[in-house]
């Protein structure tokens, strides 16, 4: 009691931080806050938690609440001040903690081993014994290498009257795991707050065939890239012909200063990386109003086999090679589907889920016939006079989806993972292990007397000592 | 023989497995005992026969690597992991420890957690993988969180037994607890049993029947009459488990287990459990929504959920190896944390949004 009144008041701050106690409320306090915001939707449109609130307590109170939480950061609540202030917390808490205990640990992790009295042999959890024929001077070598067998030890020796005393240690720095482990919490708070402050997130919706070089921030902000970004193609592969789409891919080009400096294909799972800069597939679309750039590509195959690959814009025309049959583009729909009753066509998604045109074919200015003909579909391009027209491609009406992100704390972040890994595994899965031999002289023969700490997993080692000392009398039984 | 049979055997096994676990304990014959690990083995055996051949028809289906064709992208398959994980553990402590006595906790989770696929009918087809999953980390990912879920589970078994065996107060915190706890579980499940039977042809999708059916037909029914009918029968059920708790711990008392080696399975598990979440769950988590979102963290709820968890064990090991707390103490955080897991799982699938919506059941 005198003593807690004589601290002085760092000394009760210090000790308040370097608390297990703290560690384990702010651990509870993190989980608790944490559910709020998994229930009440993060950046939402206000209309949506009004709503929610509405559902749990009543129309009339909640625009209220609703002003209560928001004044109260729930809305974005892991960027709130307070929640950061928790995590903050749980930091100082860390480093203190750790500060305040290292020195102990480091002692006990360079503390070399030290041979120990006979009393203190009979305090072991683990403890064996075992007589040996021949004297110690003889046995000494045997029971080093069975030791040196069965658990990897080698051993320092004393002499010991007639005897001797052999012991080791391993995994003294095990000890440590535990702080690697914490470390690497701090490693990945610094990396996360670089991020934060040296990064930034964004997104750009790129059509075919155009240029930025600028990305935008959620709230619209432009952010310059430092070079341009274009977008040569994009793709959408689906399941067989179901709308499940199977992948979906970006050519992308990067100019610098005029030059085309890199050319990657990117799909999801697949990024581009240029002077720090990500860019990562993450959605598609329709260019609003069509695209006034967007090319149709056909081959036409005549009745007599003589192809040709056209492009052209929406309503061009092109000729069937070698005929004067002219097919004009009258329609289009990014997804035709034919209503089950009437069997009338029609577009189901604004989505280039199921394209197709709508070709009339005239000869000498005369219409002949007309018809949809689907990408997807190659069946429908077959001409009633032979001939095909293979729809093979649209380019222009679509655009990329592309998440843009600069995080140069990515990196610790990913070091502070490793660092985790490496310590959870020192923590959890190797232990301090200690070992003391004694050789004790018995009319000419030898009693072997082991005894063994492990600060954690003891049953374990004691396996490994058992089949140390059956070793042993194996060993004994063939020397006889 | 295709997958879903030996699934259906597995099943099987494990519903008979329970009953002959059971029988053991009333009777303590070792043949007994050895037909229920047998029984046990069977369904394993076929379980993993099952999974393999699903693997197979995965990657037959072809357009992808046979890493990525592994069998564990929807709720379905993952369930059915998660079971076979916690088989495999429950079979290796049977061994370590020599007693038979935790089959007769876990046989009914790896029951029932079946059972829920059957009465949620959620599809079982096999589904081609959407874009975003097409990662060579879905492998590492799901497989280490279902290791770690599945050491949760047991940890959660031992844990409710210990504090079973421990509490006899009726006004005891740890016995309200563990009571009303059970109570809740058995009444929610009941409670989405009868929703199916009731609406089982109006439901196009479980996914449906979560959304717009959960507890209409009893506790949210649009009749007065049913809904405080089974609100009244609800917490009836839990004052009687309560009231007569004592039944269950001569049950649990008949399996003689000590309770230090309930403990020790507690905190063994757990010290298992942690460190696989922490690198499979959450650093292969981040690492993969990294390269597929460019957000390493985005507080998804998915992602909070699994930190929620996290930090649930993490109080747990502290308290327990720092803080000195014991027994029962240590038993509620054990069982709260399973809890989490399971919300982490299923809660977050079922009731909130987020990126993670692929594992949604359709």
């Amino acid at each position: 009691m005198e003593k807690e009144k004589n601290k002085s008041l760092i000394d009760r701050v210090w000790d308040f931080f370097a608390s297990v106690k703290l560690a384990i409320v702010v651990f509870a306090v993190l989980s608790l806050t944490s559910i709020i915001g998994t229930i009440i939707e993060q950046n939402a449109e206000p209309e949506r938690n009004v709503r929610l609130l509405a559902k749990f307590f009543g129309q009339s109170a909640a625009p209220t609440l609703f002003r209560v939480f928001d004044t109260l950061g729930f809305m974005d609540m892991y960027h709130s001040w307070w929640f950061v202030a928790i995590l903050l917390l749980l930091a100082s808490n860390l480093i203190v903690c750790s500060i305040d205990r290292l020195p102990k640990i480091m002692k006990l992790v360079k503390e070399p081993v030290k041979p120990l009295s006979e009393e203190h042999f009979r305090g072991f959890g683990i403890k064996k014994e075992i007589v040996l024929k021949g004297r110690p001077e003889k046995t000494r070598d045997m029971v080093a290498g069975a030791i040196k067998k069965a658990a990897g030890f080698n051993l320092a020796e004393i002499k010991e009257g007639e005897g001797y005393q052999l012991y080791s240690q391993k995994g003294n720095f095990t000890r440590l795991g535990v702080y690697i482990t914490h470390f690497s919490i701090l490693i990945i708070l610094i990396g996360a707050i670089i991020g934060i402050f040296f990064g930034f997130k964004g997104f750009l919706n790129l059509p075919e065939g155009a240029v930025s070089d600028v990305a935008y921030a959620r709230n619209g902000q432009e952010m310059p890239l430092g070079f341009s970004i274009r977008c040569d193609e994009f793709n959408v592969d689906f399941y067989g012909n179901s709308d499940m789409p199977k992948e979906y891919k970006s050519r992308l080009t990067i100019i610098k200063d005029g030059k085309e400096v890199m050319k990657k294909e990117i799909r999801v799972n697949e990024p581009l990386t240029y002077k720090g800069i990500t860019f990562y597939q993450s959605s598609y679309g329709l260019v609003p109003g069509g695209g006034g750039n967007s090319i149709f590509k056909f081959k036409l195959t005549s009745k007599d086999g003589r192809t040709e690959e056209v492009s052209l814009r929406f309503e061009g025309s092109f000729t069937i090679p070698g005929t004067d049959l002219t097919g004009k583009i009258e329609d289009f729909s990014p997804a035709l589907g034919f209503d089950e009753k009437t069997g009338m066509p029609f577009t189901y998604a604004e989505q280039m889920n199921n394209p197709a045109v709508y070709i009339s074919f005239y000869e000498k200015d005369k219409r002949k016939y007309g018809g949809w003909i689907l990408k997807r579909y190659p069946q429908t391009g077959q001409l009633p006079d032979g001939h095909t027209v293979e729809f093979l491609d649209l380019w222009g009406i679509q655009y990329t989806g592309l998440q843009v992100r600069k995080d140069p704390g990515v990196w610790i972040v990913y070091l502070g993972c490793i660092t985790m890994s490496i310590g959870l595994f020192i923590a959890f899965f190797m232990s301090h292990k200690r070992l003391w031999v004694r050789l004790v002289e018995e009319r000419n023969n030898t009693r072997v007397i082991i005894g063994a700490t492990a600060n954690k997993n003891r049953h374990a080692f004691e396996r490994k000592i058992d089949r140390m000392v059956s070793l042993l009398s194996k060993a004994h039984e063939g020397g006889k | 023989m295709d997958s879903s049979t030996l699934f259906g055997i597995s099943e099987i096994s494990y519903f008979v497995a329970m009953v002959v676990y059971i029988t053991y304990l009333a009777f303590r014959k070792p043949q007994i005992g050895l037909t229920a690990t047998t029984i046990t083995i069977i369904g394993f055996v076929s379980q993993t026969s099952a999974i393999l051949l699903r693997w197979k028809e995965f990657y037959d289906l072809g357009q992808m690597g046979i890493l990525r064709a592994a069998p564990f992208t929807n709720l379905y398959e993952s369930l059915i992991f998660f079971v076979w994980c916690l088989i495999l553990g429950y079979l290796v402590i049977e061994f370590r420890y020599r007693n038979r006595s935790f089959g007769a906790f876990v046989t009914p989770i790896a029951g029932l957690a079946l059972a829920f696929i059957d009465l949620t009918g959620m599809s079982k087809a096999i589904q081609p993988l959407v874009p975003a999953l097409q990662s060579n980390w879905l492998l590492a990912h799901v497989v280490l969180s279902f290791i770690a879920y599945s050491t949760f589970a047991i940890a959660f078994s031992t844990g409710l037994m210990y504090l079973i065996l421990k509490t006899d107060k009726r006004n005891e915190p740890s016995y309200i607890f563990w009571t009303v706890a059970l109570g809740v579980l058995v009444v929610i499940l009941t409670a989405m049993g009868l929703d199916y039977l009731k609406f089982k042809l109006l439901i196009r999708t479980p996914e449906g029947l979560i959304k717009s059916y959960l507890f209409k037909a009893t506790l949210f029914s649009q009749t007065t009459a049913v809904s405080a009918l089974s609100w009244a029968a609800a917490l009836a059920f839990i004052f009687v488990l309560w009231r007569y708790g004592y039944v269950i711990k001569r049950v649990v008392a008949a399996f003689q287990v000590s309770t230090e080696i309930l403990d020790e399975i507690t905190y063994k598990s757990i010290a298992i459990g942690f460190p696989v979440f922490t690198l499979g769950g959450l650093i292969f988590g981040a690492i993969w929504a990294d390269q597929a979102w460019g957000v390493y963290w985005s507080w998804d709820p998915k992602e909070t959920w699994s930190l929620i968890t996290w930090l649930v064990y993490a109080f747990y090991l502290h308290a327990r190896l720092l803080r000195g707390w014991k027994g029962k103490k240590i038993a509620v955080v054990a069982v709260v944390g399973f809890v989490t897991v399971v919300f982490t799982y299923l809660g977050v699938n079922l009731l909130l949004s987020g990126l993670h919506s692929y594992g949604a059941l359709e």
